[in-house]
């Protein structure tokens, strides 16, 4: 059946076949100043709600942090955004014209939004260097992969990020070589290079000694604004030194949204979470 | 500019540097070459009285091994740098080995037993009365040579378009490329599709006009052999050592996450296995001219998984291990068939276990390791970079 609805899809006669479509993305609209609607979204595994009926808007360029017990479905949700996870109902919009629900993995990196793992995962056989040039933002096709070679403006953004993250020493040393921190760094580093519009950053700082956390919290600081960040975490420190706006996820829903304060101060938080972990 | 340094420290190799950038490919080539002149010049000039000669069955031998190193090199291209698990390449290469014994029996003509000029001898004995469509234009070597090439590279992408998109990885893979040679194999059984059934295609006379018992011939063919695995070598090379090679290899490590940098990974691992299977194809139409046969035993699931035992034992991962292990497994076979046949699957089967458990790295792996040890006194700095060589790697060997 699906079949023949397909033949039936392909020869519409008020269309152009699918093959002959602009393939190019279109811009990514932002003209009422939200970059990611997620609305209604659930997703349950084998009877579990991981999410449920979750709403959440993000304004571009803004800097949020995500916060939540364990299974409050902070993961679940970025892996909804960036298609890794199909949900059961609901939407999730970037800009207002793409349906991130029917894109694949690799159409959602190339639409801007680049993700940082909960565990570090870098491409441990290649340099560091070489993690760099793959997270490049660029054509991503294999022919024009085998012929490509390093331009020297992306030389040169390679290079900056390079000092940003502190991994000059390392450039070209394998990435499995690396420290936890150190491949923290280099992942964050993919991030940068890939030039998204915006950042997913799963826990950031786990693993990383106090200073190490103080850049990474200026380093994403930073990028708010020309870039939209959300961030997951537990370190309630850091948190605190970076957020703006603060939203609480309980049992897959949306239990508080507003500045640190405001949060602290909410009852409900510090029953469900604040309460327990001092 | 901050970055002209990492430019300059990079010295990026251009397409002949990245071709032979790796030192012990560098070494397999020259003895490669090296090796077929000799055994040229020792059949052609030096007469058979001198020590010196090399007698034809020798050459015949040389050429086949070389044409199982192009299949293993094949394999490993995919397995080695890509991580897919084909036990199926046999049939790419018995495909290719089928088109080219197609033409060697257009090539016979009225010489055969039953003296037909228009119909093989077992289409004539199976009451045929013209010849099939898809027997026409394997008069013409062209034809054939494009078909060697397009069949087996369209099946692979067929079957690599419905695998890869829909994310069928690891043993589940393996199992159903088992699966695709052994259908494949069955099907070549049938009389009924026009490929010689049991027997195959045999009984095959000249190649391009030459005679095809002819020590020139042979000795012809064991050169086109060594300079088609030479030439693939390097643009095998060439293309692992791109960035695309890099991303191959880092699909083969984490595929999920080169999905989430962007890259369409089901695209990559279609063509590359779509450019294996044409290898192992080209080995195939070079084997079955300088075997003198081809039958669906080709096709058996066993051949498949010798392969990868051959690529297992030279070293996977590195083009000239898989070459490696091609060549000494099947000079074992060969000695070893001839002293003690009943027990070669032992042997084979001990052997694979033996380097699955004890050198992951296969023989390449343990020359490495020897050389790293020797080396070790004097310079200790060179265990930084162990493991790493050859490994398609063109940034390698750089300082900042």
């Amino acid at each position: 059946m699906s079949g023949l609805d397909a033949i039936r899809e392909t020869i519409r006669r008020d269309r152009v076949f699918d093959f002959m479509l602009d393939k190019t993305l279109p811009a990514v609209d932002v003209s009422h100043t939200v970059l990611l609607y997620v609305e209604g979204l659930s997703v349950s595994f084998d009877g579990f709600k991981a999410l449920n009926n979750l709403n959440l808007y993000i304004d571009d360029g803004e800097l949020r942090c995500l916060i939540g017990a364990n299974g409050a479905g902070k993961t679940t949700l970025m892996d909804v955004i960036t298609g890794k996870t199909r949900p059961d109902e609901g939407t999730v919009y970037f800009g207002q014209t793409h349906d991130l629900l029917n894109k694949s993995e690799a159409d959602i990196a190339e639409l801007g939004i680049g993700r940082k793992f909960q565990k570090p995962t870098v491409f441990e056989q290649l340099t560091v260097f070489e993690n760099l040039e793959l997270a490049l933002r660029m054509d991503k096709g294999i022919f024009s992969n085998i012929l490509y070679t390093l331009q020297s403006h992306q030389a040169d953004l390679i290079a900056s990020v390079i000092d940003t993250v502190g991994l000059r020493e390392q450039i070209f040393q394998q990435a499995g070589a690396l420290s936890h921190g150190q491949k923290q760094w280099l992942e964050i580093g993919m991030l940068l290079v890939s030039e998204p519009r915006l950042l997913l950053v799963d826990e950031p700082v786990a693993g990383m000694t106090a200073q190490e956390t103080e850049s990474t919290a200026e380093l994403l600081t930073s990028l708010a604004g020309d870039r939209t960040v959300v961030v997951v975490e537990h370190d309630m420190a850091f948190v605190r030194s970076i957020a703006r706006d603060v939203t609480v996820l309980h049992q897959g829903s949306v239990l508080a949204e507003g500045t640190m304060d405001e949060v602290q101060n909410n009852p409900e938080v510090i029953e469900v979470y604040l309460g327990e972990a001092p | 500019m901050i970055g002209t340094d990492i430019q300059s420290g990079l010295s990026r190799l251009g397409i002949w540097q990245s071709m032979l950038a790796s030192k012990g490919g560098n070494i397999f080539l020259i003895l490669l070459l090296a090796g077929t002149a000799f055994a040229a010049v020792g059949n052609l000039l030096v007469p058979p009285e001198s020590a010196m000669h090399v007698d034809t069955y020798t050459i015949t031998l040389l050429g086949k091994y070389l044409s199982f190193a192009l299949l293993a090199m094949a394999v490993d291209v995919v397995w080695g740098y890509c991580g897919i698990l084909s036990l199926g390449h046999g049939a790419f290469f018995a495909l290719g080995g089928y088109g080219m014994g197609m033409y060697l029996m257009r090539q016979i003509g009225d010489r055969g037993v039953y003296g037909n000029p228009d119909l093989p001898d077992f289409m004539v004995f199976l009451n045929w009365s013209e010849l099939p469509w898809f027997w026409q234009g394997f008069d013409q070597f062209w034809f054939a040579f494009i078909m060697i090439l397009f069949v087996p590279g369209f099946l692979a992408f067929v079957f690599g378009w419905l695998a890869f998109r829909s994310r069928v990885t690891g043993v589940y893979l393996s199992i159903m490329t088992q699966a695709l040679t052994y259908a494949l194999m069955l099907a070549f059984f049938r009389n009924e599709m026009g490929f010689g059934g049991n027997n195959g295609l045999t009984d095959f006379k000249e190649l391009l006009g030459f005679d095809l018992q002819a020590d020139s011939t042979r000795v012809g063919l064991l050169v086109c052999t060594a300079l088609t695995l030479a030439i693939a070598y390097l643009v095998s090379q060439f293309i692992l050592s791109s960035k695309a090679g890099r991303v191959i290899q880092a699909i083969r490590d984490s595929e999920s996450r080169v999905r989430f940098v962007g890259y369409k990974t089901e695209n990559y691992k279609i063509w590359l296995f779509v450019y294996s299977a044409v290898l192992a194809a080209l080995a195939g139409a070079l084997y079955v001219p300088q075997v003198g046969i081809i039958n669906p035993g080709e096709f058996s699931p066993l051949n498949s998984i010798e392969i990868v035992v051959w690529v297992a034992v030279g070293g996977r991962g590195l083009l000239y291990g898989a070459i490696l292990g091609a060549l000494l497994v099947n000079f074992a076979k060969t000695q070893f068939t001839g002293i003690l046949p009943e027990a070669w699957l032992f042997a084979l089967g001990a052997l694979f276990v033996v380097v699955t458990v004890f050198l992951p790295k296969g023989v390449v792996g343990l020359l490495s390791m020897f050389a790293r040890l020797k080396k070790k006194p004097e310079d200790p700095d060179t265990q930084s970079g162990a493991g790493s060589d050859g490994t398609a790697n063109s940034t390698q060997g750089v300082a900042t």
